[in-house]
Formats: C-alpha cells, sequence, structure tokens
C-alpha cells in the first residue's frame, strides 16, 4: 500500500483512491492525417516500461478525479513527486539516481530474495 | 540418461533411493551454439526441448540469470485452457492443449495434468452474451466448450453460493471439460531434463548482459561468464523483455505489471474443478495436496517489484468469499508476486525484430502458462527455419503497426 499526494487536493491519500492511467507526457502527434502507420502505432501501443524512474499519469478517481503526473521509481515503489497537468518533472533520471540508487538497490535486492 | 519407470522405482528402493542420476548437467558454456535461448523458464525451456527433439537442431544453449523455471513459471496458478475467441489465438492455445494431453508421456515426466474443466463464470446479461459467443467461436474451431445456466453450475461446483442472492449473482458460466491445471514446477523440470537429454546445455547463474550486434545481425550475447556466439536468439523473458529488447535498441508495445496469487492451508478435497470469475475477479482451485490456489487481478500500474498491492489481496479475497461462503475461515499460507509483460491487446508477441536472427517470444501476460508447450514448439520452429511458424505469425509486432490487433481482453481472464 502506498500514499499518493494529490497536487490538486493538497493531500496525501491512500492509493486505493488513485487509478493509473498510464505514461504522462505522452504527445499526440500534430498532425494525424500525415501521421505515417508506425508514428500513429508509435503513439498508440508502445511506451516506456523502465526498471526505475517512470514519469506516469494518475486520477484521483474517489476524491477531485482530476489528472496530474507523478513520477514513480517501479522497482520500489518510492514516490519521489506529484505534479500538476501541464508542468514539468523536476525529478530526472539523472537526479533520481543521485543520493537515492542505494535506497533503491537495497530494496531491489531484497525483493530478489522472494521466493514463490 | 536413465528412464522413469515403476521399475526404476523399485530397483532404487532397493539401494534406499541414493543413487537417482542428476536430472540434468551443469555445462560450462561452449564458445559457439546454433541457436541461444535467453531465459530458462518454461517457455524458454520448452523452446529447447522442442528444438532438439522435433526440429534436430541440439546445439542449443538456454542461458538464466537466476534458476530455472524461477520466474513466472513458478508463480503462476496453473490452469490450462484454451477457449479463447478469435481463431488466431484459439488456434495457438489449442495447439498448446493438444501437447499438454501427452506431455507427461513425452517427457518422460509426470506434470500432474489434470483436465477437471474450468467454469468461467457471467454474472451480467452482458456477460452471458460474450459467453455465447464466445462457445460458439470455441465450437466453430473445434474446441469443446457448453454454456451452462445458474442451476446446472449450482450441480457441478455445490459449495458455490449461485441462490442469485450476491452483489453480483451467478447467472451461469462457459464450461470447457478439457481444460484443467497441471504443476508448474514439473512442466520446467520435465521440459529442462528432456532438452538436457537431447544434448541442450543448461547454464544457469548466467546474466546476460547485452546483445552482439553487427551489421544489423546478432552474432552472439555478452554473459556474466563471458561472450558466446550464436547466429540466431531467442528471447524469451517475460517481465524482463523490455529490458533486453533495449539492449538491442528495439522498443516493445508491453507494460510490465505485478501479477500476484495466493495459496491457502490444505483442506480435504473439496472443490474439483477450476472456478474463474472475470467479473468479481477472482479464480480458484485446489491442489492436490489440498491448498486452495487463488488468482488476482494485476496491479494497475507497472511495477517490476515482485509482490503485489493490499487493495488487489482485499478485493481478490471479496470476491472468492461473496462466490464461497464456505472458505470465510480459510487461511492462506503464502502470496507471491510475479512480473507479467502485458501487451494492449492481452495476446503474446512471438515475433521476429529488425535485428536479423533475434525472436522476441514474449507478452504473454497473465496467461503464459497454459501456453507453455504450444509457445515452446511454435516458437521452436521460428527459430529453426529463421522465419515465423504460421500459427506465430498473427502475433507479429507489426500487427501494433498494421492495426490488425487480436482483442482476447474478454477472453484472458484477468483485467488489464
Amino acid at each position: 500500500m502506498f500514499y499518493i499526494h494529490c497536487p490538486y487536493c493538497a493531500e496525501r491519500r491512500s492509493e486505493e483512491e488513485f487509478h493509473c492511467v498510464g505514461q504522462a507526457h505522452i504527445q499526440r502527434p500534430e498532425n494525424p492525417e500525415a501521421a505515417s502507420d508506425r508514428e500513429w502505432g508509435d503513439y498508440l501501443f508502445f511506451r516506456d516500461n523502465p526498471r526505475g524512474l517512470h514519469q506516469e499519469m494518475w486520477v484521483h478517481a474517489a476524491g477531485c478525479r482530476k489528472f496530474f503526473n507523478v513520477a514513480r521509481n517501479t522497482v520500489s515503489y518510492e514516490i519521489l513527486e506529484t505534479y500538476r497537468m501541464g508542468e514539468q518533472a523536476s525529478v530526472t533520471a539523472g537526479t533520481a539516481a543521485h543520493g537515492r540508487e542505494g535506497q533503491v538497490e537495497q530494496v531491489h535486492k531484497k525483493v530478489q530474495g522472494v521466493r514463490a | 540418461m536413465e528412464r522413469y519407470s515403476v521399475f526404476g522405482l523399485i530397483k532404487h528402493a532397493l539401494s534406499y533411493h541414493e543413487n537417482w542420476q542428476k536430472t540434468w548437467r551443469s555445462p560450462t558454456p561452449k564458445k559457439e551454439y546454433d541457436v541461444i535461448i535467453i531465459g530458462g523458464g518454461g517457455h524458454g525451456l520448452a523452446t529447447a526441448y522442442y528444438l532438439a527433439k522435433r526440429y534436430g537442431v541440439t546445439n542449443v544453449a538456454v542461458i538464466e540469470k537466476g534458476w530455472l523455471g524461477g520466474g513466472n513459471t513458478a508463480r503462476n496458478t496453473t490452469i490450462v485452457r484454451s477457449n479463447y475467441l478469435w481463431d488466431e489465438s484459439a488456434a495457438l492455445y489449442e495447439h498448446s492443449m493438444k501437447l499438454w494431453e501427452g506431455l507427461s508421456q513425452d517427457l518422460n515426466y509426470n506434470v500432474m495434468f489434470s483436465q477437471r474443466g474450468v467454469l468461467n463464470l457471467g454474472h451480467t446479461l452482458q456477460d452471458m452474451r460474450d459467453i455465447q459467443r464466445r462457445v460458439n467461436a470455441n465450437r466453430l474451431n473445434g474446441i469443446d466448450g457448453e454454456v451452462l445456466d445458474a442451476r446446472q453450475v449450482a450441480e457441478r461446483v455445490p459449495i458455490m453460493d449461485c441462490s442469485g442472492s450476491t452483489r453480483y449473482p451467478v447467472l451461469g458460466a462457459s464450461w470447457q471439460p478439457r481444460a484443467g491445471v497441471a504443476r508448474h514446477d514439473a512442466v520446467a523440470w520435465g521440459y529442462a531434463r528432456g532438452a538436457d537429454r537431447l544434448g541442450v546445455d543448461l547454464i544457469q547463474q548466467t546474466e546476460v548482459t547485452g546483445l552482439n550486434i553487427h551489421n544489423g545481425k546478432i552474432i552472439g550475447v555478452h554473459t556474466s561468464r563471458g561472450d558466446i556466439n550464436a547466429r540466431t536468439v531467442g528471447c524469451v523473458v517475460a517481465g524482463n523483455s523490455g529490458v533486453v529488447a533495449g539492449m538491442a535498441g528495439i522498443k516493445l508495445p508491453i507494460e510490465s505489471h505485478p501479477l500476484q496469487a495466493f495459496v491457502s492451508e490444505p483442506l480435504k478435497p473439496i472443490l474439483d474443478t477450476v472456478v474463474m470469475s472475470n467479473h468479481v475477479h477472482g479464480y480458484i482451485s485446489q491442489t492436490d495436496k489440498g491448498d486452495l490456489v487463488i488468482g488476482a487481478g494485476i496491479d494497475g500500474y507497472n511495477g517490476y517489484g515482485q509482490r503485489g498491492s493490499y487493495p488487489t489481496i482485499e478485493h481478490t479475497m471479496q470476491a472468492i468469499i461473496e462466490l464461497f461462503p464456505i472458505f470465510s475461515r480459510v487461511r492462506m499460507n503464502r502470496q507471491w508476486g510475479g512480473i507479467v509483460d502485458t501487451t494492449p491487446d492481452a495476446c503474446p508477441i512471438l515475433s521476429a525484430t529488425p535485428v536479423e536472427g533475434l525472436f522476441f517470444n514474449c507478452g504473454w501476460g497473465t496467461g503464459g502458462f497454459k501456453a507453455t508447450p504450444g509457445s515452446g514448439d511454435v516458437f521452436a520452429w521460428t527459430l529453426a527455419n529463421g522465419r515465423p511458424h504460421a500459427l506465430a505469425a498473427p502475433f507479429s509486432i507489426d500487427r501494433f503497426y498494421t492495426g490488425s490487433l487480436i482483442d482476447e481482453h474478454g477472453a484472458a481472464g484477468v483485467a488489464h
């Protein structure tokens, strides 16, 4: 279970109130008619699937029902920041790695130790 | 390699079972192979086995970073069925089902395949229409299936609450009699033993750290134990597919999610079939040992942590208790999460790539276990011939550009 800070409600609430929508900052091709099948397929279906920092869009479904962005580590599930739509992330792969890597690595090792 | 038989059992009993052979070798990797398979899970081992057994390619290595069958092969709910809606997927899963039916004999290893039938419940009128459509499609494709009403479901599973007074009443179900369960670890071990016997090198505790690509062709892999060369490389790494694809500069339409399952304390035999519900979202069967094996939905967010979220556990338990009030005091023994590689259309990717000689078998998402034999056979043919098998062709990665997706969200059994 994790808690998410909704940047609109300005409250930290349980993950159950939220719904993950997928990767954030996806640009629709400017002129869809002119897009090639490859560009359009990339836009519709191909997503980043990183092991580590991931910028994603969430919706506060059982709250204000607004969409916002989350920077989250996909191994430790640590949330590094949440920010409103239209804003840019302040945590990037470079800054996230700095100082936090040891922590993430530790969690990762613990996870690998879990046997079915 | 000695064959397993009742006579062998008696013979070894006389020497107190102290002289059994090792099930497979632990070879030192050679410098070069005809085919390298990355990933020693069920699908990878099945691929290696069929390559050697059916397609005459025995100079094969399976490279596994951990131990054999240690990923999702050991982290699933062992359900085997083939009642998929569309022709392409029905053909692939039914191919697999037919291999399951003779698998223990073929491998000389008891995979405990038990055709105890699978019920897919319907709780709304639309569910029942979808079930009718799917069963009819199955029958046209030569796959067994029946539509049952609530009374027939209650006769088959008397302990399930089919009274109609629940929040989501059971209105009926689809029933596939040939479906069932198999012992997941035995499948990996049986294929590993079979492949090893045919000369395949199973290389464990060796991680692939990079791909050696030259002029758009694959010529080998970099591993934690040095470089190994091969002109054909098949990548069967499930949740980590995106990571290996990244080594080749390829992007896959895959997102990795945790999918969890639970096992209860052992009980006396009480449930002799498999019950799945897509609507209230839970599925359950009972092992020969007596444990209830309960499956859940995926967590809604991307994740590589091999553990599931608490809300999903709660949600699954609510579904199971509503269907089976009798289980309300059963205690859970274990819970685990595997990383599943989901695609936008809930169908796998069996595909060549822009890199010549590099093939991917991934994207099985929440339902790969049932496909283990079929996936292995079809992928082995693909690797042996350097082009997609007829059953694999519709599952090419190109479908995400041409738009000919195979939407199996309805039959996949787990909402994505």
